[in-house]
């Protein structure tokens, strides 16, 4: 007999070092996140997979699944935590997805579609971010940047690289680059890195590709998050 | 008439995109016409609102005019709603937010290539800009969101109709688009 947990009610069966988010997902039921990517060590940023174990919060990309956990998911109360972190990440950045080359394509747009956020309650920050065009194939906007460290952790354990780190505190928190100029174009970035192409808003964006499909034709215009994360095991949205 | 529902709408800091959108409802214009008459509007020329069921705000908050008028709307309107993106986060006005003012205005009157006769509009006619473009829930009590880079007419059908007929309005996965 295999161990078992239980999301909202169902049985799910986990093998010893799986985190609640993988027994999950292996189980086809979606917890919505941002940061995780089931290549890579979890990061727990985001707090988007917050589920609730044995009747408290945790982050289900890092927490462990046990033999008899009662975990819920699909709450209405979760659903509303998470539309308020949701509400956050837009309005701590610059998200204006009308002028943004990734907009269908955005799991962070997606996210929010998912959890039918119409608004973004909050005050904006409207925060002054630069954008950094040196690269000749690959285009930051740290406008759209909502700190995950997938590119960081993409970079370092698949492409064999280091080219990305986040940097500050609060407000000033930014991503920074492997080089001595601070500028993308002195890294060893090479924009068939899956670092170039795993970001999940438009802060990562390679020129010249970004209206190939046309707006109205992109993933998440006619498919929902959940769906796609499921059906897809090679995470790579927006190409 | 004296039973219709009356509906108000008014462009703030926006490009009239969504009022556009609106009369994108085609034919169904005529339908709706059976159950709300307009009150201030584009469409009907009045200039000041009165005592109205639902106001629609297209645009954000860019000068002191914008916040007389959506203090007027929210004063008159029982429903008030922000449509479109530039109403919920400021949309395209909001991105001069990262330039300061006097820059904005050097660029467009003062030192901009083909600037005849450079000055500063000071005209008292003329409504001050406000140093940042907001959202208007930062303003005033928004009860409803319409978003869209405009929301399509079925955006605007399907919310009117849900609570012309006294449904809670509720937009599925497909009408809720932010570009």
């Amino acid at each position: 007999m295999s161990k078992t947990i239980t999301i909202d009610g169902k049985t799910i069966p986990f093998e010893d070092g799986q985190t609640i988010m993988e027994a999950a997902t292996a189980a086809d039921v979606y917890i919505p996140h941002l940061c995780h990517h089931p290549e890579f060590t979890p990061h727990g940023s985001c707090k988007l997979c917050t589920v609730k174990v044995n009747g408290r919060n945790c982050s289900a990309c890092t927490f462990p699944a046990a033999e008899g956990q009662d975990v819920l998911n699909n709450t209405q109360e979760l659903i509303d935590d998470r539309r308020k972190i949701t509400q956050m990440l837009f309005v701590e950045g610059n998200h204006f997805c009308p002028s943004c080359e990734k907009t269908g394509n955005c799991q962070l747009q997606a996210v929010a579609y998912h959890l039918n956020m119409l608004d973004d309650h909050f005050p904006l920050f409207y925060p002054n971010r630069e954008m950094d065009a040196s690269h000749p194939d690959v285009l930051i906007d740290h406008n759209r940047c909502i700190f995950c460290a997938l590119c960081v952790r993409a970079s370092q354990q698949h492409d064999g690289k280091n080219v990305f780190a986040i940097s500050g505190r609060g407000i000033n928190k930014h991503l920074i680059f492997n080089a001595e100029s601070g500028q993308l174009k002195d890294t060893d970035l090479d924009k068939n890195d899956k670092a170039a192409h795993i970001c999940p808003t438009g802060a990562i964006l390679i020129k010249r590709t970004g209206y190939q499909v046309p707006i109205g034709q992109r993933i998440y215009d006619h498919h929902e998050i959940d769906e796609v994360s499921l059906a897809t095991t090679e995470h790579q949205h927006g190409e | 008439m004296a039973n219709k529902i009356r509906v108000a709408t008014t462009s703030l800091a926006g490009c009239f995109g969504c009022h556009m959108s609106f009369l994108d409802l085609d034919e169904r214009l005529v339908q709706l016409a059976e159950l709300v008459e307009f009150d201030r509007s584009p469409i009907t020329d009045i200039e000041h609102c009165t005592d109205c069921d639902i106001g629609l705000i297209e645009g954000g908050v860019c000068n002191s005019e914008n916040v007389h008028t959506l203090r007027e709307f929210r004063k008159n309107c029982k429903i008030l709603v922000a449509v479109g993106a530039c109403a919920i986060n400021g949309g395209l006005p909001a991105m001069r937010n990262f330039i300061p003012l006097e820059e904005c205005l050097s660029e467009a009157y003062l030192d901009g290539i083909g600037v005849e006769n450079p000055q500063i509009p000071s005209d008292v006619e003329l409504p001050l800009l406000l140093d940042k473009v907001r959202p208007i829930h930062e303003v005033v009590k928004i009860d409803y969101y319409l978003p869209g880079c405009p929301p399509s007419a079925d955006v605007f059908w399907k919310f009117l109709t849900d609570l012309l007929a006294g449904r809670e309005p509720e937009l599925d996965y497909e009408l809720v688009h932010y570009d």
